[in-house]
């Protein structure tokens, strides 16, 4: 099947997609957008956030197809450049597989809510799961970009 | 594979009626995961999320219809101050990325006994609603689980909405899980008064082949509170209120915990649910509007 | 860059902006996508394999069996007893049988379920406990013992005032680094491979795959693509091999990336363990003897299970004073999966028993459970059960006394009601998030109880018992666009830890440089060893130490005049200056087109193998510290826990980037947290049920508490710049301080790890 829609602003195409395919394999394997990570593909990590038509999401539990005609930012497209310096410099990133994610969600969490407390903080990145950095760099950065 | 996209609802049934084998997605919670670890390889799925009713609710004669492709975010920010259970409920669904995208439509669907919306949806009464091109039927979410990922509807058949009372008085819900977040139930329960009718619904999740009802419990308690002076139960009553649900429990040993746990938790939880539903303020009996605050 | 700031990440830019490129995200034109055939069974005889049906399947290019393997069919980091692909028999669930290369990765899924294995299934050994009885079946032919270590230390039969026993079981914990076991093999015309891949040892692994497919080690190029962490999971070989030998078979690029559900299988796991110990202590308080038998199960293959029962054994005890001990560790092989490498390593399990004893102790004399342990505590000097004297800082009761003295956290929150949700979240002013069960409203202070627990721990740094640990470093100065540059180049792996910055900020203290380059590591260098055994810092950080004082040495030689010999000079920002801070000449004048360009290995102290009777040896050559306290509440009533806050001390020597120790403690922790209260493998008749991150549970932001951390660099005398290691010491003690501390909020004997909800009530 074909599969068209914009990404990170430009129209994207991908031909003879098996319609198996899900939108994160799209995105990386047919767009070549490898941002977004392929850590568990159940929705339970959250490595694969992205925003679909505005909304943040796991880009393994769309199907390819269900992002026709839609709009989808990627961590490569997302206007985060304050979240992003933030984790940077917070220490917030070591290995940096679960940070794409993070960067998204983060920058959905401030668009919502600019000034989170720590509990709305860890309520919103509940589903972005790190194995390195025990989360404390992450709180950090999440508190330093909100400034 | 085979994807089908309808476009508007009656597209949807008729392809439906058409493809009885297509299995419909929408969050993709549970359909992207079986397919994307290999469990399932359906001939045909089917999108329905480009289709606008679904996504919609109203009330209508006094009862909230809600379609089956509202999200769980949604559900907690447009419809909390009216369906307070099914809303706490909604809040302990994976994280925001499924809540956004998760159905109560999705968890019908999928059936399996740890749902998270059906404790709240039985406790409250509520009621399905199916379609196809030969029609449309209500059935009660009490009788519409039928066995482990297993329930009454038709091959042709999809789930356009359920419907359900705004909460005529408390109600609570309470989940276990072994880690505080984004966790699957090892078991859940569900409560839901209706002082008016001097009524008290209850919801089992994740502890029996499907979810269940305390339905001993719902009539022993409703027969021992003080609905008119609304004194607080006894700790007797309670205990025994705990002890009915349990028992009303089909719990088995898995992965996630033990059949013995899950009967203990439930005791514990419906005493405590009970307890936080009845010292709920006067001024919020009614399930009228709250101010919440601010924020996610 | 210099040695003790904190730096930032030079690969957090590209990591935020999600260019960094890791295993999983290579792609090469024409590629194929490889697939494993795994059994489903723990332990079978295979009678026949056809893959014919499937060699016929759409897309298919090659379908290999083990008869395809043309060098070496074993492999193993220690022992080589495991199959690259199966041949005879299947010795776990999983375990890798044939190979499948397609255009797309699900025609390569349906061709693996078209290759036809017919097994003959045998009963599994599914208990260590169970390998060891006689009758057993023999799974390995030197038998089911891996390896068994005695530690014979002391009076044998000494006697005690004071004696508590007590039996402690370990779950299976997985390493669970978020990036899946990926790679891609690029066949060359020559015969030979290019393999880009995550990885903590890459001439590990180049001589093992060298072995696997029969070619020369420069015919097997190994460089490091990003890996999306590690702890112990990618110490040994998982599609390396397999991907290779697709590449060669099919003359395409082969990429192969593990699901989650596959990583599971296809990575080895910490070894799950049952510990009896008995503590014998006088009315003082003073430990008179130890007595433990530690078993571990080791799963179908060796892996590094001789070396982690090596260490279960050699720190038994913990960091006490013990003049008497007499330890049996015994790692058996069995049907389970494989376990081997992972953070803390060996040292981890027997955590939990011996503090649980210790607290155990301080009931049973009436003491406080710190006092307990400072009186008993190593310092330097203090013979250990292994006969080895303790060099350097040993500063046990320093860290002890340091946790125990923190601030508390406020108390426990009284009820407060929740009747609902909102928009913000409940309505009612509870914070759901801070009670145990979170958001699941399980609790709005019902049942809770607070509880504190202490615990430390200890282990070695660096590889032990005579192996020749080592790393190699090359440095580089010379000049570009008029401004000098170092290139460091080694092959050690950076999983996360942030070595790439240990190595920068190294050369940059040596060589007085500011533009230093980290090049990828690879297989053109020498070896650096593993990135595990929180080694990297000491041993590639001292190797990178040793090859920019040579580069320094031949500057200052080159700069040196009769006015200004050498001895006085030093390189200052990109400047050679003179003892007085006055600059002698730019670096860039100096050097003009000239190279400088020295390699050096680094060979820390030797250590010598322990005693086959007696334990005895200065086996290991660093030791790492540190101490935890743990404050929970848990529902006592319902069995659930939050950890409200994780305090620690630990001796890092020198931190080399503070940012980053920060960072090792702070996630250390959470793994060790994982263990204490949520993760674990569950294994059912050899299969393992909870192979997805749905059941296998990590902790998430939710879980893990703010960590208090008094960080000390006390400095050793041996070590480059003083340094410790870091990464294992926070893994230790983090989980048995969480288990002290439910102990003490529900009175309950937990002997078993991870605590479960019905551990607590039923």
């Amino acid at each position: 099947m074909r599969i068209a829609c914009t990404v990170n602003g430009h129209t994207r195409v991908a031909e003879n997609v098996w319609a198996g395919e899900s939108l994160l394999y799209v995105l990386r394997e047919r767009f070549g957008l490898y941002g977004s990570k392929n850590a568990c593909e159940q929705g339970e990590c959250g490595s694969c956030s992205v925003y679909l038509d505005g909304s943040l999401v796991c880009a393994c539990l769309v199907l390819g197809g269900q992002a026709n005609g839609r709009e989808v930012v990627t961590v490569e497209g997302v206007d985060a450049a304050g979240v992003q310096q933030a984790f940077v410099d917070a220490g917030a990133v070591q290995c940096g597989f679960c940070t794409p994610g993070l960067i998204v969600a983060t920058h959905d969490l401030l668009r919502r809510v600019p000034q989170p407390s720590d509990a709305q903080i860890r309520e919103a990145l509940a589903g972005n799961v790190c194995r390195c950095t025990g989360y404390a760099k992450i709180i950090e950065a999440v508190n330093m970009a909100a400034r | 594979m085979e994807f089908l996209q309808p476009a508007t609802w009656e597209e949807a049934l008729a392809m439906k009626a058409a493809h009885p084998e297509a299995v419909p997605i929408a969050g993709g919670t549970d359909v992207m995961v079986e397919i994307n670890l290999d469990h399932r390889r359906p001939e045909t799925v089917m999108d329905l999320t480009p289709i606008r009713e679904l996504t919609e609710w109203g009330t209508d004669d006094g009862v909230l219809r809600i379609g089956a492709g509202v999200s769980y975010t949604r559900l907690i920010d447009e419809l909390g101050d009216r369906l307070p259970g099914l809303a706490i409920a909604s809040r302990t669904v994976g994280s925001p990325q499924i809540r956004n995208r998760g159905t109560v439509g999705g968890n019908l669907g999928t059936a399996s006994p740890a749902g998270d919306a059906h404790p709240p949806l039985l406790a409250a009464d509520a009621e399905v609603e199916l379609a196809s091109t030969s029609g449309t039927r209500r059935v009660p979410v009490r009788e519409f689980f039928t066995g482990p990922k297993r329930h009454t509807m038709r091959q042709d058949e999809l789930i356009a909405a359920f419907l359900v009372e705004p909460a005529p008085g408390p109600q609570q819900f309470s989940k276990v899980g072994t880690r505080n977040a984004m966790v699957i139930a090892v078991c859940s329960f569900a409560l839901a008064l209706d002082p008016a009718r001097r009524r008290v619904g209850t919801g089992i999740g994740s502890a029996g082949p499907t979810p269940l009802r305390a339905v001993d419990a719902e009539a022993f308690i409703a027969g021992e509170l003080d609905w008119d002076g609304r004194r607080p139960p006894s700790d007797a009553t309670l205990s025994r209120f705990g002890e009915l649900v349990a028992a009303a429990a089909k719990p088995i040993d898995d992965v996630r915990g033990t059949a013995a746990y899950r009967r203990h938790a439930l005791a514990v939880m419906s005493r405590r649910c009970l307890a936080w539903a009845w010292a709920t303020p006067p001024h919020l009996w009614g399930g009228g509007a709250r101010s919440a605050p601010e924020g996610l | 860059m210099r040695v003790g700031e904190s730096v930032q990440r030079v690969d957090g830019p590209s990591k935020v902006r999600g260019t960094f490129a890791y295993s999983s995200d290579l792609h090469a034109e024409h590629m194929l996508w490889g697939s494993t055939v795994r059994s489903p069974h723990p332990y079978a005889r295979i009678t026949s394999i056809d893959t014919s049906e499937a060699r016929a399947m759409p897309g298919v290019h090659a379908v290999l069996t083990h008869e395809d393997v043309p060098g070496m069919k074993l492999y193993g980091l220690e022992i080589q007893d495991q199959p690259v692909l199966a041949f005879d028999f299947v010795r776990y669930g999983g375990e890798a049988v044939a190979l499948v290369a397609a255009d797309h990765p699900e025609q390569a899924r349906r061709a693996t379920q078209k290759v036809r294995v017919e097994y003959e299934v045998l009963r599994p050994v599914t208990q260590a406990e169970d390998a060891l009885r006689p009758d057993a079946p023999r799974l390995h032919p030197d038998g089911n013992v891996t390896r068994h270590v005695k530690i014979r230390h002391g009076d044998q039969v000494a006697r005690a005032d004071v004696v508590v026993r007590g039996e402690y079981e370990i779950g299976m914990q997985d390493q669970a680094p978020l990036g899946p076991e990926s790679g891609l093999a690029v066949p060359d015309a020559e015969g030979g491979v290019d393999l880009y891949i995550a990885t903590q040892w890459l001439h590990v692994d180049q001589q093992q795959l060298a072995n696997i497919l029969a070619l020369q080690p420069e015919k097997v190029r190994l460089t490091m693509a990003g890996i999306g962490g590690a702890f112990g999971a990618r110490e040994d070989l998982s599609m390396q091999a397999h991907a290779c030998l697709l590449a060669l078979k099919t003359g395409r690029p082969v990429k192969i990336s593990y699901s989650r559900p596959e990583s599971f299988v296809g990575h080895v796991h910490r070894h799950p363990g049952r510990l009896s110990y008995e503590h014998g202590a006088n009315t003082d308080g003073m430990l008179v003897y130890v007595r433990a038998r530690i078993l571990l199960d080791g799963g179908a293959y060796a892996s590094s299970s001789t070396a982690v029962i090596a260490n279960a054994s050699c720190f038994a005890v913990g960091p006490y004073r013990c003049p008497n001990a007499t330890i049996d560790g015994i790692v058996a092989y069995s049907n389970n999966p494989p376990c081997g490498a992972m953070r803390g390593f060996g040292s981890v399990q027997n955590c939990y028993a011996h503090e649980a004893q210790m607290d155990k102790l301080a009931a049973a004399l009436g003491m406080d459970p710190v006092e307990l342990r400072i009186r008993n505590a190593m310092e330097t000097g203090t013979e250990m059960i292994t006969g080895q004297k303790i060099d350097g800082p040993v500063p046990v009761a320093e860290l002890l006394s340091r946790v125990s003295s923190m601030p508390l956290p406020a108390n426990v929150s009284r009820p407060l009601p929740v009747y609902g949700e909102g928009k913000g979240g409940a309505v009612g002013p509870a914070d759901l998030t801070a009670m145990p069960g979170g958001v699941s409203n399980t609790t709005h202070g019902e049942g809770v109880k607070r509880g504190i627990g202490y615990a430390v721990g200890f282990k070695n740094i660096g590889y032990s018992e005579g192996f020749d640990d080592h790393s190699t470093a090359r440095v580089r100065l010379s000049v570009i666009d008029g401004r000098p540059r170092v290139e460091v180049h080694t092959a050690a792996a950076e999983v996360g830890q942030g070595t790439v910055m240990v190595q920068a900020q190294i050369a940059g203290s040596e060589l007085g440089v500011n533009d230093i380059v980290v090049l990828n590591a690879d297989t053109r260098v020498g070896s650096a060893g593993s990135s595990s055994a929180s080694r990297q810092t000491y041993i590639t950080g001292g190797a990178v130490k040793a090859a920019a004082e040579a580069v320094c040495q031949r500057v200052l030689g080159l700069a040196q005049s009769e006015l200004h010999p050498a001895s006085e000079l030093r390189i200052e920002n990109d400047n050679v200056v003179g003892g007085d801070g006055r600059q002698i000449v730019p670096l860039a004048t100096l050097l003009g087109d000239a190279v400088i360009e020295e390699t050096r290995e680094f060979h820390p102290r030797a250590t010598h193998r322990l005693d086959p009777e007696t334990g005895q040896a200065d086996a290991h050559m660093q030791y790492a510290f540190a101490a935890h306290r743990a404050v929970v509440d848990v529902d006592t009533e319902l069995g659930l826990v939050k950890v409200v806050e994780l305090a620690t001390a630990q001796d890092v020597g020198k931190a080399i980037n503070p940012l980053a120790v920060q960072g090792q403690l702070e996630g250390g922790a959470a793994q060790g947290l994982g263990l204490a209260v949520m993760e674990e493998i569950q294994v059912q008749d050899g299969v393992i049920r909870n192979a997805s991150f749905t059941d296998y549970l990590l902790p998430t932001i939710l879980d893990m508490p703010p960590l208090r951390m008094d960080i000390l660099e006390l400095g050793d005398p041996n070590s480059p710049y003083g340094l410790k290691g870091v990464g294992e010491p926070p893994t230790i003690s983090s989980g048995p301080a969480i288990v002290a501390a439910i102990r003490a909020a529900t009175g309950r004997d937990i002997r078993r790890v991870p605590v479960r909800p019905h551990d607590l009530t039923l």
